[in-house]
């Protein structure tokens, strides 16, 4: 028998995330620090809409772009959060989470041969969508000197005549890294310059901790070459609902809804019930679970602190990515051994990118209880290695 | 920085001050100071613990008692409900809107007692009050069920 395959998929690595979680389930008293989304259940009122949908009988398919009042309580959001407003008619499309966004947006815009700027440390679908759609990833290498933020430099020297789309991941999986306004300011001038798209994942926007989130899309000449990407799962803890949008102008968007219509039809139409809910009346779920994040958050640095582990103040999403390079170990030298002696897992920095070697990922989408017993194992991993090297 | 710190230690009165203060990123000594003065302003009244007695061999029975009650010229409910309260058996009174006025929680040693209580104590001060006793562990039960992250 020939098994057909696709070669171009053979020779996709799977993603590098999982491996340490699947030892954590089989080891006894291991915990993790691993896990990519909130530890809240999704609002109850968000949860009761859902079901009230249920009970109606709301079970049929939406339109293709999404519920008429989704997309015009989301129209309405944006411009009410970020400053930036799309037709909730042409200029928007509800995806099944914000992964089905990016890989349709990648296959609506790209050609053969044509390359895709991907920023890493980041997410780690950019580059397998990217090659999916026939397109060439080229990768910028973030740096921790500058808070793996995009500079303009670093944007510059990576675009070629055959440059068509930046991927713009802020705030950051896995770094915790942001985009301030000033940062943006001057990634835009050169898209505009050198007439380059922009896919901008903005998932983790309500999950700022310093100063309000930037849209790129607010920026002057940006709406009309900036495909924007959101959605409900790490603002509203909605992950397993699969609800996210993609906005941007109606050309791209128009061909990107042709591609969700033949593979996916609609978005889950309980989920869009929810997610009108969230829209409208979620902002202070979204500000009580940001509060409990950042405290969190500043708990973990001033636990590096104490024990003197290297880390940038990451100032989003739910992330810390210390700096592990004093060891002298590979990021997944180290992450093995975290998990088989202190019986602890997070990710290396290399699942996200060669050049996270060196770096640990820790996310703290985890109670603060459960947060100091993973420090307390961590102070003493570094203590004992600290020893070892005769330190 | 008032609210952020009642919302940390209403959940958790223990929590030290400094880790306090790194929860919310302000210095130790402002946060000590913060919360000093709430006590003396009387924003922060005390620092009790939740104990569910169902799970000791302490025997305890609560009960929400619904009171109805003739308001006094120009006292309101104040009067009375001071007067129950005085009572050493009573945890609580709530002034509520519906079907009664006051809601009274007590507590005694055995059902018998708080019954006692409700007859002898509270039921001979006035004609014109009604008691109308709601004694039972499941109403209680929910206080124990504390509302968490997770809900």
């Amino acid at each position: 028998m020939r098994i057909p395959l696709s070669e171009e998929v053979v020779k996709l690595k799977p993603s590098g995330i999982r491996k340490f979680f699947d030892i954590v389930h089989e080891m006894k008293d291991a915990i993790s620090l691993g896990v990519g989304e909130p530890d809240f259940d999704t609002p109850w009122h968000i949860r009761d809409e859902g079901i009230y949908s249920l009970e109606k009988g709301k079970t049929i398919y939406t339109s293709n772009s999404g519920l008429l009042q989704l997309r015009q309580e989301i129209s309405k959001y944006l411009e009410r959060k970020y400053n930036v407003s799309y037709d909730p008619t042409t200029e928007m499309l509800i995806t099944v989470g914000g992964s089905e966004g990016i890989d349709v947006g990648l296959r609506a815009m790209l050609n053969p041969g044509d390359e895709v700027l991907i920023p890493q440390p980041s997410y780690v679908s950019y580059e397998p969508c990217t090659i999916i759609a026939g397109g060439k990833p080229v990768i910028i290498e973030l740096k921790a000197e500058n808070e793996f933020r995009l500079t303009e430099q670093e944007l510059r020297d990576a675009i070629t005549d055959k440059t068509r789309v930046l991927i713009l991941p802020f705030p950051n999986n896995p770094t915790g890294a942001i985009m301030e306004e000033s940062d943006l300011v001057a990634i835009a001038k050169v898209c505009v310059e050198k007439d380059i798209f922009v896919m901008s994942d903005e998932i983790y926007a309500e999950l700022t901790y310093k100063g309000k989130h930037v849209s790129i899309a607010s920026l002057p000449g940006m709406k009309e070459r900036t495909i924007l990407i959101n959605g409900f799962s790490k603002a509203y803890a909605m992950t397993g609902w699969r609800l996210g949008y993609a906005c941007g102008p109606k050309e791209v968007i128009s061909q990107m809804t042709k591609i969700h219509q033949f593979c996916i039809m609609c978005a889950p139409t309980t989920s869009q019930y929810a997610a009108i809910e969230a829209i409208k009346n979620g902002d202070d779920d979204i500000a009580k679970m940001r509060d409990a994040y950042n405290q969190r958050r500043r708990f973990l640095l001033d636990a590096f602190n104490k024990m003197g582990l290297d880390c940038f103040e990451p100032y989003g999403a739910f992330y810390v990515f210390p700096c592990v390079k004093e060891f002298g170990m590979t990021s997944d030298e180290f992450a093995t051994r975290f998990l088989e002696e202190e019986k602890v897992a997070a990710v290396p920095g290399t699942a996200f990118g060669d050049c996270g070697e060196g770096f640990l990922r820790i996310s703290y989408a985890y109670s603060l209880d459960h947060l100091k017993i993973a420090m307390e194992r961590l102070a003493r991993f570094v203590e004992k290695l600290r020893k070892e090297q005769g330190r | 920085m008032r609210e952020q710190i009642l919302n940390v230690i209403e959940k958790n009165s223990r929590i030290d001050i400094s880790e306090l203060a790194v929860l919310l990123g302000y210095p130790e000594i402002d946060v000590a100071n913060e919360i000093k003065a709430m006590e003396e302003e009387g924003i922060i009244c005390g620092y009790h613990t939740l104990i569910d007695w169902d799970k000791t061999s302490i025997e305890k029975v609560s009960a929400l008692i619904e009171v109805k009650v003739t308001p006094q010229r120009g006292q309101g409910f104040d009067n009375i409900a001071e007067r129950i309260y005085k009572y050493p058996e009573v945890n609580a009174v709530y002034l509520i809107s519906g079907g009664f006025d006051l809601l009274v929680s007590l507590e005694g040693k055995t059902l018998k007692e708080v019954s006692l209580f409700v007859s002898d104590k509270l039921h001979l001060r006035d004609r014109h009050q009604y008691f109308h006793p709601l004694c039972t562990q499941e109403i209680q039960r929910p206080r124990y069920h504390y509302r968490s992250e997770k809900s």
